[in-house]
């Protein structure tokens, strides 16, 4: 089956050991995380995992209705990337020579929208974001004078939508949750 | 006024006696000791029923076993590191066939986790992946609330293992304690609601359907949904046949219980499933055991799928219709939209297939003609020997599958076995919890000599607690069932399944367990009356013969209508 890069988003209560519970849907069905990001949402008290892999379509249903499945998860769904707005940001080390020797490395901090961060005599780091691609392309293109260190981010995601995707989920189970205590006190 | 204060390890009890808990497995180790010191101190005022097994994977079985006929939450209190390590075969069984356990294994205090500590092991890390949910209680106040949850979570919805890691600290630490029931997980709904629009295409299918064929699981005995079943079947006229996790859900004199479906399920059903026009799967999961190729797997019908899982939908088999909910309610509700059918001629036309498997197994296996016993006459005359309160408890493997195919069940949970994870070893430490879930009823262990000795050592539970379980063994001296994928895929060579076996009647005197051995064919129907009547422990030990083959086989990774018969 034809293989596509899909962004998996998972809302989940702040429990101890929940990325452990959520990577091993990958492991399990041999499906490799490209990158992954844990930050909080928008919502109070909800976290927000961010993940990428490269697999078809019926496995990605799967894996996210698996990792749904385990207690403390509140919601998970699948983009692809025409339905989100993504970012990831990568570091650069250079040495602060190449900088000085030509303006190639200003062109390039120009034309890839990146900016520097810190300067010293010895190296200069630099900050791009964007996607993948554009990160590939500027790293082969600095790599020419020799990256000294260099580091990305897992990609973070967002959806097309106004709300937060979780928030009807939430109101559906306060509903249930009024119902439980008003129905049988 | 203040309220008394007192220990974790009484509130642990406390939340137990909550939770209407009154029989628990365990062993004590090191990091659980306070645990059991308040069961000391509460023998009186809490009067739980404590089984000391003499093995933790013992406990979690026995725990297994007692949730399955009782369909209440099985309980275990282990220690930490072996005793843990040593559960976790039963968790994973649990999880697998969906029983409800919570088990707590003690662990190290908080100041030393992750240092390596005696018996110290990682117990969430070990356990997330084959539990329902697990989690490390470090601090005495957070019993109460993870004990309500634990419950809650094992029972609710999709019943499984919960695992509760207890900390040192948390059992010695002095709370006042209070309790509350879970009713709620924000992030956890147990049964999802039912979808109007899903019912109704159900109906639609079934109302269209000239030939509609039902596998019916084990979600139906979950669900108390049986009668809400032969409602649903006999409304439409619905021959139905089950996994062999649900054998025990329809009586085996239903008119429309056509068997059991699966690798060594019955003729009719496994080729009907490839005829039929609408396969109505019911509480069930499609286990491979149950498809046997998958692309092949009723290529021809309409598939409507009811679970109470939504990661069960299209996971195997892709369906047209998923109806999610509890089959106690989505049943009904479909039925009513159901028109009175008449599937009489398709119901018939599993009668040659019936009559087929009669002459080809059934009856070789029931009336052989060389002198040495086979399983099959075993488990007929135990079946035709006893009467509704039995409960059939079997270990995995060739004596599992015979119990399965040859042992009447007419009621609901009468049958228990391990059928997702397969453990060998399941059957006896089952068949003690199984005694104690249901008292009324007289329990037989159906093990191989195999099986049998991997959890032998529960005899020993038995004798100090007088469980009153018989124990059957079917000696054929191998590894019967993997003897016999050798010997039909494998160019019969034997490696490591001929297996000398200690004097099992020996053993289980020692154990002051009475037993008898039988070889010939004319002593064993006495001999089954005289194990039968007893009412105390028993083991009989039946040499059987050697080189059985329990058929119908599908073949592992075949189509299930490739099913034999003979070699």
């Amino acid at each position: 089956m034809e293989k596509t890069l899909y962004t998996v988003t998972v809302y989940s209560e702040n429990q101890v050991g929940l990325l452990n519970q959520v990577t091993i849907v990958f492991t399990r069905r041999q499906v490799n995380i490209e990158s992954l990001t844990v930050s909080r949402s928008a919502i109070p008290g909800v976290h927000k995992f961010t993940i990428t892999a490269n697999t078809d379509r019926e496995t990605i249903r799967k894996i996210v209705l698996q990792i749904e499945k385990r207690i403390d998860v509140l919601k998970a769904y699948y983009y692809t990337d025409d339905e989100i707005i993504f970012q990831e940001i990568a570091l650069y080390k250079v040495p602060t020579l190449s900088l000085m020797s030509s303006n190639e490395i200003e062109t390039l901090v120009r034309k890839y929208n990146a900016r520097i961060l810190e300067v010293t005599k010895d190296y200069t780091v630099i900050e791009q974001a964007g996607h993948k691609a554009e990160i590939d392309a500027m790293f082969d293109a600095l790599n020419k004078n020799k990256i000294l260190q260099f580091v990305r981010s897992g990609r973070v995601a967002i959806t097309r939508s106004t709300v937060e995707r979780l928030s009807n989920f939430l109101e559906e189970m306060e509903a249930r949750r009024k119902e439980v205590f008003n129905g049988n006190n | 006024m203040e309220k008394k204060k007192i220990t974790g390890a009484e509130a642990l009890l406390f939340a137990f006696k909550e939770e209407k808990v009154d029989t628990i497995f365990g062993y004590p180790g090191g990091a659980i000791i306070p645990v059991f010191d308040a069961l000391y101190t509460h023998k009186e005022r809490l009067a739980f029923h404590h089984i000391l097994t003499r093995h933790e994977q013992g406990a979690a079985h026995a725990a297994q076993g007692y949730a399955r006929v009782s369909g209440k939450v099985g309980v275990v209190i282990v220690t930490s590191g072996p005793a843990a390590a040593n559960i976790v075969t039963g968790v994973a069984d649990a999880m697998l066939d969906s029983t409800p356990l919570v088990v707590v294994t003690g662990q190290t205090s908080v100041a030393a986790l992750g240092s390596d500590a005696f018996q110290e092991t990682d117990v969430l890390g070990i356990t997330q992946a084959i539990t329902k949910w697990s989690y490390q209680i470090r601090r005495a106040e957070d019993i109460s609330w993870a004990v309500a949850r634990a419950f809650y979570i094992a029972r609710e919805g999709r019943p499984g293992p919960v695992v509760l890691d207890l900390s040192k600290d948390a059992q010695n630490q002095l709370i006042e304690f209070s309790y509350e029931k879970c009713r709620y997980i924000r992030s956890y709904q147990p049964e999802p609601e039912l979808n109007p629009d899903k019912i109704a295409r159900a109906a639609q299918l079934i109302n269209q359907a000239k030939k509609p064929f039902a596998v019916v699981g084990q979600g139906v005995l979950l669900g108390r949904a049986e009668q809400e079943l032969f409602n649903f079947l006999n409304k439409a006229d619905i021959p139905a046949a089950s996994s062999l996790l649900g054998l025990d859900v329809m009586p085996v004199d239903y008119r429309l219980n056509m068997g059991m479906v699966g690798m060594h399920g019955n003729v009719a059903p496994n080729k009907k499933t490839n005829e039929c026009d609408v396969l109505i799967a019911i509480g069930m999961r499609f286990s491979d055991r149950v498809t046997g190729k998958l692309s092949e797997y009723a290529p021809q019908a309409k598939v409507i799928h009811f679970d109470i899982d939504p990661s069960e939908i299209n996971k195997n088999v892709q369906v047209e219709v998923g109806v999610l909910g509890n089959v106690k309610k989505s049943l009904p509700a479909v039925t009513e939209l159901l028109d009175k059918a008449d599937h009489k001629e398709w119901i018939e036309s599993f009668e040659e297939h019936k009559l087929c498997e009669y002459r080809e197994v059934v009856s070789k296996d029931l009336y052989p003609n060389n002198g040495i016993l086979t399983m099959a006459e075993v488990v007929k005359c135990l079946s035709d020997n006893t009467g509704e309160n039995t409960i059939v408890v079997t270990d995995v493997g060739q004596n599992q599958i015979t119990a399965a195919r040859y042992f009447s069940a007419y009621n609901t949970r009468k049958i228990v076995t391990s059928g997702g994870l397969g453990t060998m070893g399941f059957g006896l430490p089952a068949g003690v919890g199984a005694a104690l879930g249901s008292p009324e009823s007289k329990v037989f262990v159906i093990s191989g000599d195999g099986g049998i000795q991997m959890t032998i050592q529960e005899l020993g539970t038995i004798m100090e607690y007088k469980i009153p379980v018989k124990v059957i063994i079917l000696n054929n001296n191998y590894l019967g069932m993997v003897r016999q994928w050798q010997e039909l895929f494998y160019e019969e060579r034997y490696s490591s399944t001929s297996i000398q076996n200690p004097d099992f009647i020996a053993l289980a005197a020692a154990y002051g367990i009475k037993g008898r051995k039988v070889e010939q064919r004319q002593d064993l129907v006495e001999a089954v009356r005289e194990m039968i009547a007893a009412d105390s422990a028993y083991v009989l030990e039946v040499m059987v013969e050697k080189k059985g083959i329990v058929y119908p086989m599908v073949p592992a990774g075949k189509c299930i209508t490739e099913i034999m018969l003979k070699s």
